[in-house]
């Protein structure tokens, strides 16, 4: 053990109280900055994670074409040059086959659904509910959402051999108050049909769970009148992190607009970032007090040790030596506050991820959400490192700024 | 600038030390000359306020002097950096001071042990044994794990002497090392302090009022308005 080290955690016990002080702080510090990490970016994750399971990575859309703003002729050949610089876009896709083809050659592209949409009129024996009817191939659909891990009533292999099955969303059921096996009729402006509810979704998102009616895509081009054609393409991503890249480039090459997750969600996600970033702010006054409570202790010892730091100057211990010494105290209290800290966050998070809480809206869940990231712990001792050592550098260059002769001088005398 | 080493190990010449800032400033120390050899004690003695233990920081090296030149063992030390210094401490001196000093965290033991750590010469066992013989010599032998604040005032000043010698240095300063003990122990510090110091070939120079300890030094230094008044 260096004599530095030594004398350091010797002169940590002549203060216990306010080295417990510092000590509770940084705890608190890098704990909560754990747990609220933890949770914040819990949510958001989850949220992420439902909007893929729904909507899916990319959606491409409407056809895209290219308009004339301004025309320039070359007065020495008959050829002329076009200029873009508006667009117009063309609902729905005309050839979903051939776009489904083209999309093949991405290689991050892990499945696609077509999908028709329109809007209906669902009625139960209770009430009469506007609507849309997403007609969809349940395989490809899958493939590209979580529909079927969103199932909480019914059968969706019962729903798979219904022709005139339907699933409806859990909000909607409620409010139509049908159960699977019950029949809803969905009516246009031409027809009126009569579907056999075989399954209840419940994706937690409470504009989807309300208005959203899943049927076989055939049916829906069938009752919509629209036979060919589809109203989007949902493309699952294997890394959905580069879907605005994808996104980007598919508009490019299909011309057909492609959205990407993140342009779609991009209001939520700037929520979540701004909480996040707010609750970082917010926890950081603990290792904020914590350095100020370590800046305190130490200029206290610095006052109180004088005579020690005179004595150890005159036995040989250098200027580098005393700063050491305290900044060693500093280390000391930071490396316990830090382990424990992180402890507190741990056991904290652990905890509150299975805090019974019910939330739906923008997803559904039983209990808080929370993110397991060592980013979060290192952050956090990231945070008290730089507050705790920057708040001690200033008392441990004055103890070693001391000179021994003045101290001794003014006590002997 | 180096001078040959030889029977002298500490020496100063015309040294100069202002205190004090502005109307304030006062010149303590005004070209004192002196030089002390080994195996001698020497004593300095004079009124408060004359500069003694000004002097003795100087040798000390624990104050820049504003004027003059210092050479320890040798080797010219005034105006060196805080480094040098520093280290010429930890080699060449060891410091008694009236009030102890000690560091009251850590036992007696520990207390000798501190300057043999920080030269890092030697293992840990060595320097237990060293420390332990130290303090055995001092008549501390059955108090070596007690703290600092479970000694008495001699003892304390005991352990300080202990301390000093630790490292072997080739000079002992001491500032009133009596000053605060009563006869018996003032008597008791001041023989072990000149028995170990002619013993090991060290020279000692410490500041005293008390005129029956400096009697029985081998030289005393008078010492009035920052000047020796006369010389042995």
């Amino acid at each position: 053990m260096s004599p530095n080290f030594l004398i350091a955690l010797r002169f940590l016990t002549a203060k216990k109280r306010a080295m417990l002080m510092s000590l509770s702080c940084i705890v608190l510090g890098v704990g909560l900055f754990v747990i609220t990490q933890a949770t914040t970016s819990g949510f958001e994750k989850f949220f992420i994670r439902t909007i893929l399971g729904t909507n899916g990575a990319v959606r491409i859309a409407d056809k895209i074409q290219d308009t004339m703003g301004a025309m320039f002729a070359n007065p020495d050949e008959s050829s002329m040059v076009f200029q873009r610089d508006q667009r117009k876009y063309i609902e729905g896709i005309d050839e979903p086959d051939l776009l489904i083809k083209a999309l093949r050659p991405f290689a991050n592209v892990a499945a696609v659904s077509q999908v028709v949409t329109g809007s209906v009129t669902a009625e139960s024996a209770f009430k009469e509910e506007v609507v849309k009817l997403y007609g969809i191939e349940l395989d490809d659909h899958i493939a590209v959402s979580d529909l079927e891990h969103q199932i909480i009533r019914g059968d969706i292999a019962a729903y798979r051999v219904s022709p005139l099955g339907i699933m409806i969303g859990s909000v909607m059921a409620e409010r139509l108050r049908v159960d699977p096996g019950d029949s809803i009729t969905l009516k246009t402006r031409e027809q009126n049909r009569r579907y056999t509810i075989m399954a209840i979704y419940e994706t937690g998102v409470a504009d989807i769970d309300k208005e959203r009616i899943y049927t076989h895509l055939g049916e829906a081009r069938s009752l919509l009148k629209k036979t060919t054609g589809a109203s989007f393409l949902q493309v699952g991503l294997i890394e959905p992190n580069r879907a605005p890249a994808d996104a980007f480039l598919m508009e490019e090459t299909l011309a057909h607009s492609a959205t990407s997750w993140q342009e779609r969600e991009k209001t939520w996600l700037e929520v979540f970032r701004a909480l996040r970033i707010s609750s970082a702010i917010t926890v950081s006054v603990f290792t904020l007090i914590a350095g100020l409570a370590m800046f305190n202790t130490l200029a206290m010892i610095v006052m109180e040790k004088t005579k020690d730091i005179a004595i150890l100057r005159s036995m040989g211990y250098t200027q580098d030596d005393v700063l050491q010494i305290f900044l060693w105290q500093a280390g000391i209290v930071l490396f316990i506050g830090t382990i424990l800290g992180c402890l507190l966050g741990l056991s904290g998070t652990y905890v509150i991820s299975n805090v019974p809480v019910r939330i739906t809206g923008i997803f559904a869940t039983d209990t808080f959400i929370v993110a397991w990231s060592g980013w979060h712990y290192i952050s956090a001792v990231l945070t008290a490192t730089i507050m705790v050592m920057l708040a001690s550098i200033v008392p441990a260059r004055r103890a070693a700024r001391l000179e021994p002769g003045d101290v001794i001088r003014g006590t002997a005398q | 600038m180096s001078e040959s080493k030889g029977e002298v190990v500490i020496r100063c010449e015309d040294l100069h030390r202002f205190l004090g800032e502005g109307e304030g400033r006062v010149h303590v120390l005004r070209g004192v000359t002196f030089e002390a050899k080994r195996g001698n004690v020497y004593a300095i003695v004079g009124p408060s306020g004359c500069g003694k233990s000004t002097l003795l920081y100087q040798l000390g090296l624990l104050d820049q002097p504003d004027g003059g030149k210092i050479w320890l063992d040798g080797e010219l030390m005034s105006n060196s950096s805080d480094l040098a210094r520093t280290a010429a401490r930890n080699k060449h001196l060891g410091f008694v001071f009236q009030f102890h000093f000690l560091m009251l965290e850590f036992t007696a033991l520990e207390n000798v042990m501190m300057p043999l750590r920080k030269a890092g010469k030697m293992s840990q066992a060595e320097m237990e044994d060293r420390a332990r013989g130290l303090l055995e010599s001092v008549g501390l032998g059955d108090k070596t794990h007690r703290l600092g604040t479970q000694l008495s005032g001699g003892e304390q000043q005991r352990v300080a002497i202990a301390r000093a010698l630790a490292n072997e240095p080739s000079v002992i300063l001491a500032d009133e090392p009596t000053g605060n003990l009563d006869q018996r122990n003032s008597n008791l510090v001041f023989d072990l302090l000149t028995k170990i110091a002619r013993e090991n070939d060290q020279a000692v120079v410490l500041v005293t009022h008390n005129p029956e300890i400096a009697k029985r030094c081998d030289f005393i230094r008078p010492m009035r308005d920052g000047e020796f008044v006369q010389s042995d």
